[in-house]
C-alpha cells in the first residue's frame, strides 16, 4: 500500500432546502481508486468541475468519502478520531494565495502549523528556518505577505506546509491565479522539494505544461478517473484529451498535426528537443 | 483615499519600539491616551508632544507614514471641530445668522482636535510597530483573567488577528470593485443621499460575497494546517518580559505621574 | 474614431505605494477596428495603461484624445466615454451583483439612461453574442461556472455598445476548452460588431493566434508595437523582460539552427505545421511516407 491510497471513493454534495432536508445530491467524485507511492510526483488533470479538487480534499481529510475508503500512511480517514494527525502527514496548498496565509509576517505564518500541532517553541523556530530556506523565502521572513508577488505568496504557503514535516503535499491548482513567471517559480520549488526532500507531491492542475515532468498522471472527468499513465502515454492521445476539455502542449500538438499529415514521428512527443531531434535525424 | 488608513497596518523595521512586548505597548498606549485627556494646558500638550515625538523618532517609522493615517479621520475631525466652535455657549466673537462662534468654543475645539489627533497617532504608532499577531497575543494575555468568566478570549483574539490581516486586502478589493462598476457607468459621487445609498449596492454585494468566500477558504486552509482550537497549541513567539520592558514601565509610570501632577497643580 | 495617447506619464504619488507602477512618456494611437494584444509581466504598467484608455486613471502629464477631444478637458463627459470604451476587468466576481443574470447585464445600459425595456434588449443581444444561453438568463450569476461568469461580465460591458472593448486577462483561471471558447467568442465579436478589441494576456500562444497588432509594455514604456510575428522575432529581448515567445517560435528557431529551412517567424501551430511540411517535401525527407498524400 502506497502513502496515499483511495479505493472506490465516492463523494456527494448535498443541497438543502429551507427546512434542512436534502433536496438534491450531486455526485462530485465517483468510484475513484488511486495508489500513490512514497516519493512520487503525481499530477491530476481535469477541466473545471471535473471533481479533481473535491478528490484532492479527501487526501487531507478536509472531506470524508460518502463511499469507499481513503488511507493516508495506512490511516483510514473515516476511522481516525484526530483528523489533524492525517492533515499533518498530508499538507495542502490551495489556489488563492491570499486566502490561505494566516500570519501577517511571513515567518509567523510559516510557524502557524507547528503551533497548532503543539510543537515546542524552540523546535518551531528550527522548522521555520528550515522550511524558509527550502523554499528560498528566507530573505522575506520579516515581510508582510501582502507585499509579496503571487508566486512568492504561494512559496510561503508551501513553506507553511513543509514546517509541519508532512510526508506528502497536495497542491490544488496552486498556479491558477499566477502569471507565467510566478507559475514557474512555484513549480520549480515543488520539484525541488520532491527531488531533494523526497516529499510525495500530488499536483492538481489544468495546465498541461506542468505535468510533463510528473511520474504519473491521472485525468478526471465528471468525477471519474478516465485516463491514467505516464505523461507520454497521456499526451499521445490528443483527441481523447480534447474530448475531456483539455489540451496538449503546443509542441505535442504540432507533432500530432504533422503526423496526421503523414510525417513519420513517434507518439507522445513532449519537448521541443524531442521534436527537433525527430525531424532532423 | 481608502488606501490612507494606516491603523492596522504593520510597518516592518528594527527599532526598540518594535522589540517591546506587546503588553507593554498596549499599556503604554492606554497611559498615553489617559495623559492626553489629563493634560489641558499648553505646557501639558507640550509634554505630550515631546513624548510622542520621541516615540516616533525611536520607532523608525517615517513621519509621513504616520500622518497619512490622519487623512482618514479628517472629516470626523472637521465636523467635531465645527460643532464645538459654533455650538458651545460663551463669549461671542463672530456671528452669522444663528451660528455663533465663541471663545470657549474655539478653545474646546482646539483641545478636542489635539486629543483626537494624538489618540489616532498614538494608536497608529502601536499598530505600526506591532504585528497584528503580537498585538492579539498581547491582548489575549492581558485579558486572560476573563477566561474564567467564560469569555472565549483566545477565539476573540484569533478573529481580531485575522480581521487585521484582511483589512488591507479588502480595501484593495473595494478599490477594484469600484473601478469595475465605474467602467459600467456607475456613479459613486453625484446624486442625493438616497441615490448615493442605492449606488453602494453594486459595490457592497460583490464585496460581501468575496469576504464570505475568503472566510470560507481561510477556514479550510486553517483546518488543513491542523488548527483545532486553542487547546494544546504552542506559540512560536511566546510573550516574555525583557529588561527593556521593565525600563519602559518605569518611564511610563513617570510620564503618568507628570500628567497627574500637571492636572492636580492645574498647569 | 480613435484613441490617441500623447506623452502620457503616470506616477503613483511617492510615499503612498510600495510598488510603483508608472508610465513614462507613452505615445500610442489606436485606430478603429483593430484586434490588439497587450503583453507585459506583472507590474510592467500594462494595467495602468489600459485604465488610462477609459479615463479611470488621470495621467500625471500628457493628453489622451478620444476622437480628437481631450478626455480630461473640464466639461468632457467621461461617463459617456466609459460606455464607448468598455473595460472588462479580470475577475467577474468584482462586478456581478444582481440576483439574476439579465438584470446584472442591464446595469450598464441603464446607467447610460436607457429604460428597463431598452436595456433588456441590449442585454439579451450582448448575452447571446457572448454565447450565453437564453435559458440561463434568470439564473443567479453567483451559481454559474467560471467560464459562464466571465461571459456575463463581458456581456455587462458589451451591452453598453462600446466602440472599443478592452479585456483584462479574460481567460485567467479557465480550463483549456473554456479558454478557447471565450477567445473564439471574442474574435467573433470583433468580426460581427466590427469593434476594436484590446486583449491583455499572459499567454503568448493566445495573442499569437488571435491578434493582428501586439503591444509589449515593459517598465512603463512601450517596448514593441508591431505584428505578433515581428514582435516574437525578438524573443531573446522578450525574455529579458520576463516574457517569452510561444513555444512554436522556439521550435522553429531550433529547427532552423539544425539546418532545416523553415520560417523562424511562424508563431502558431497551423503556420508551423504547414511550413515544416513544405520544407520536408522540398527536401524529400524520408519521414514523409510515400509523399502521395498531397493536400
Amino acid at each position: 500500500m502506497g502513502i496515499i491510497k483511495a479505493l472506490k471513493v465516492g463523494f456527494d454534495y448535498f443541497k438543502y432546502d429551507d427546512d434542512g432536508n436534502i433536496q438534491e445530491t450531486q455526485r462530485a467524485v465517483d468510484d475513484v481508486s488511486v495508489d500513490i507511492q512514497e516519493g512520487e510526483f503525481v499530477a491530476i488533470l481535469g477541466h473545471n468541475g471535473s471533481g479533481k479538487s473535491t478528490f484532492a480534499k479527501h487526501i487531507n481529510a478536509l472531506l470524508l468519502p460518502t463511499e469507499g475508503t481513503v488511507w493516508i500512511d495506512k490511516m483510514d480517514t473515516l476511522k481516525e478520531p484526530e483528523l489533524w494527525k492525517i492533515r499533518q502527514k498530508a499538507g495542502m496548498v490551495f489556489q488563492n494565495p491570499d486566502n490561505q496565509i494566516i500570519g501577517t509576517v511571513v515567518e509567523e505564518d510559516v510557524g502557524f502549523g507547528p503551533e497548532n500541532m503543539g510543537v515546542p517553541t524552540e523546535d518551531i523556530w528550527k522548522r521555520v528556518e528550515e522550511s524558509l530556506s527550502k523554499t528560498g523565502m528566507t530573505a522575506y521572513r520579516h515581510h508582510s505577505p501582502n507585499k509579496l508577488s503571487g508566486g512568492q505568496k504561494q512559496r510561503v504557503a508551501i513553506a507553511g506546509v513543509m514546517a509541519m514535516r508532512p510526508r506528502c503535499i497536495v497542491l490544488d491548482e496552486p498556479t491558477a491565479m499566477l502569471d507565467p513567471n510566478g507559475r514557474k517559480e512555484v513549480l520549480d520549488a515543488v520539484h525541488q522539494l520532491n527531488r531533494q526532500e523526497k516529499v510525495t507531491v500530488v499536483l492538481i492542475t489544468h495546465y498541461m505544461e506542468e505535468v510533463i515532468q510528473a511520474d504519473h498522471v491521472y485525468v478526471m472527468d465528471e468525477g471519474h478517473v478516465v485516463m491514467e499513465g505516464t505523461p507520454r502515454e497521456i499526451f499521445s492521445q490528443v483527441e481523447t484529451l480534447k474530448k475531456y476539455r483539455l489540451d496538449v502542449p503546443q509542441v505535442t500538438l504540432l507533432a500530432h498535426e504533422l503526423k496526421k499529415s503523414g510525417v513519420d514521428l513517434p507518439d507522445g512527443i513532449l519537448t521541443t528537443e524531442e521534436l527537433v531531434n525527430a525531424l532532423c535525424q | 483615499m481608502i488606501r490612507d488608513i494606516t491603523i492596522g497596518q504593520y510597518y516592518p523595521a528594527d527599532s526598540p519600539l518594535h522589540k517591546l512586548d506587546p503588553r507593554t505597548k498596549l499599556m503604554g498606549t492606554l497611559i498615553f491616551i489617559i495623559s492626553v485627556f489629563l493634560f489641558h494646558t499648553i505646557p501639558g500638550y507640550a509634554v505630550a508632544t515631546l513624548f510622542l515625538a520621541a516615540l516616533i523618532k525611536i520607532s523608525k517609522v517615517p513621519v509621513k507614514f504616520i500622518f497619512k493615517g490622519l487623512k482618514a479621520i479628517f472629516m470626523i475631525l472637521l465636523i467635531t471641530m465645527l460643532f464645538n466652535v459654533f455650538l458651545t455657549p460663551g463669549e461671542v466673537i463672530w456671528k452669522l445668522g444663528f451660528l455663533k462662534m465663541t471663545k470657549e468654543g474655539i478653545s474646546l475645539a482646539v483641545r478636542m482636535a489635539i486629543r483626537l489627533i494624538y489618540l489616532v497617532i498614538g494608536s497608529s504608532l502601536m499598530t505600526l510597530t506591532t504585528t497584528p499577531n503580537q498585538l492579539t497575543d498581547g491582548l489575549e494575555r492581558s485579558l486572560r483573567p476573563l477566561n474564567r468568566l467564560h469569555v472565549p478570549v483566545y477565539e476573540i483574539s484569533m478573529m481580531m488577528s485575522i480581521a487585521l490581516r484582511f483589512i488591507p486586502i479588502l480595501l484593495e478589493e473595494t478599490d477594484k470593485i469600484m473601478k469595475a462598476q465605474i467602467a459600467r457607468g456607475a456613479d459613486f459621487e453625484n446624486g442625493n443621499l438616497i441615490q448615493k445609498v442605492k449606488s453602494m449596492v453594486p459595490l457592497l454585494v460583490p464585496l460581501f460575497i468575496s469576504a464570505f468566500r475568503r472566510a470560507n477558504d481561510l477556514a479550510m486552509a486553517m483546518e488543513a494546517r491542523c488548527y483545532h482550537g486553542g487547546e494544546h497549541r504552542t506559540q512560536m513567539k511566546p510573550l516574555c518580559y525583557q529588561k527593556r520592558d521593565y525600563v519602559t514601565y518605569l518611564i511610563l509610570a513617570a510620564y503618568l505621574a507628570v500628567a497627574i501632577t500637571f492636572r492636580v497643580v492645574g498647569i | 474614431m480613435s484613441i490617441e495617447l500623447k506623452n502620457v506619464t503616470y506616477t503613483y504619488s511617492p510615499g503612498t505605494a510600495y510598488e510603483i507602477h508608472a508610465l513614462k512618456d507613452i505615445n500610442l494611437n489606436i485606430p478603429d477596428g483593430q484586434f490588439i494584444g497587450v503583453i507585459g509581466h506583472t507590474g510592467s504598467g500594462k494595467s495602468t495603461l489600459i485604465q488610462h484608455l477609459n479615463a479611470l486613471i488621470r495621467p500625471t502629464s500628457g493628453t489622451i484624445l478620444y476622437n480628437g477631444e481631450d478626455v480630461w478637458a473640464e466639461k468632457y463627459d467621461r461617463r459617456s466615454l466609459r460606455s464607448q470604451v468598455g473595460l472588462v476587468f479580470q475577475y467577474p466576481e468584482h462586478q456581478l451583483f444582481e440576483s439574476d443574470v439579465l438584470s446584472d447585464v442591464c446595469f450598464g445600459p441603464m446607467n447610460q439612461g436607457m429604460s428597463r425595456e431598452e436595456a433588456e434588449k441590449e442585454a439579451k443581444k450582448a448575452l447571446l453574442q457572448v454565447g450565453f444561453k437564453e435559458k440561463n438568463f434568470s439564473k443567479s450569476p453567483f451559481e454559474l461556472s467560471g467560464g459562464q461568469k466571465k461571459r456575463v461580465a463581458i456581456a455587462g460591458v458589451l451591452a453598453m455598445n462600446p466602440k472599443i472593448l478592452i479585456l483584462d486577462e479574460p481567460t485567467a483561471g479557465l480550463d483549456p476548452k473554456g479558454r478557447d471558447e471565450i477567445l473564439d467568442q471574442i474574435a467573433e465579436l470583433h468580426k460581427v460588431r466590427g469593434i476594436t478589441i484590446i486583449l491583455v494576456s499572459h499567454s503568448m500562444e493566445d495573442v499569437a493566434k488571435y491578434v493582428e497588432r501586439l503591444i509589449v509594455v515593459n517598465h512603463g514604456e512601450i517596448a514593441f508595437d508591431d505584428t505578433p510575428r515581428k514582435v516574437f522575432a525578438h524573443y531573446q529581448e522578450l525574455e529579458t523582460m520576463g516574457l517569452a515567445a510561444p513555444q512554436i517560435t522556439y521550435i522553429m528557431h531550433a529547427l532552423k539552427e539544425k539546418g532545416l529551412d523553415v520560417d523562424p517567424d511562424a508563431t502558431t501551430v497551423e503556420e508551423a505545421a504547414k511550413d515544416i511540411l513544405r520544407t520536408l517535401k522540398e527536401t524529400g525527407s524520408p519521414l514523409l511516407k510515400g509523399g502521395h498524400n498531397d493536400d
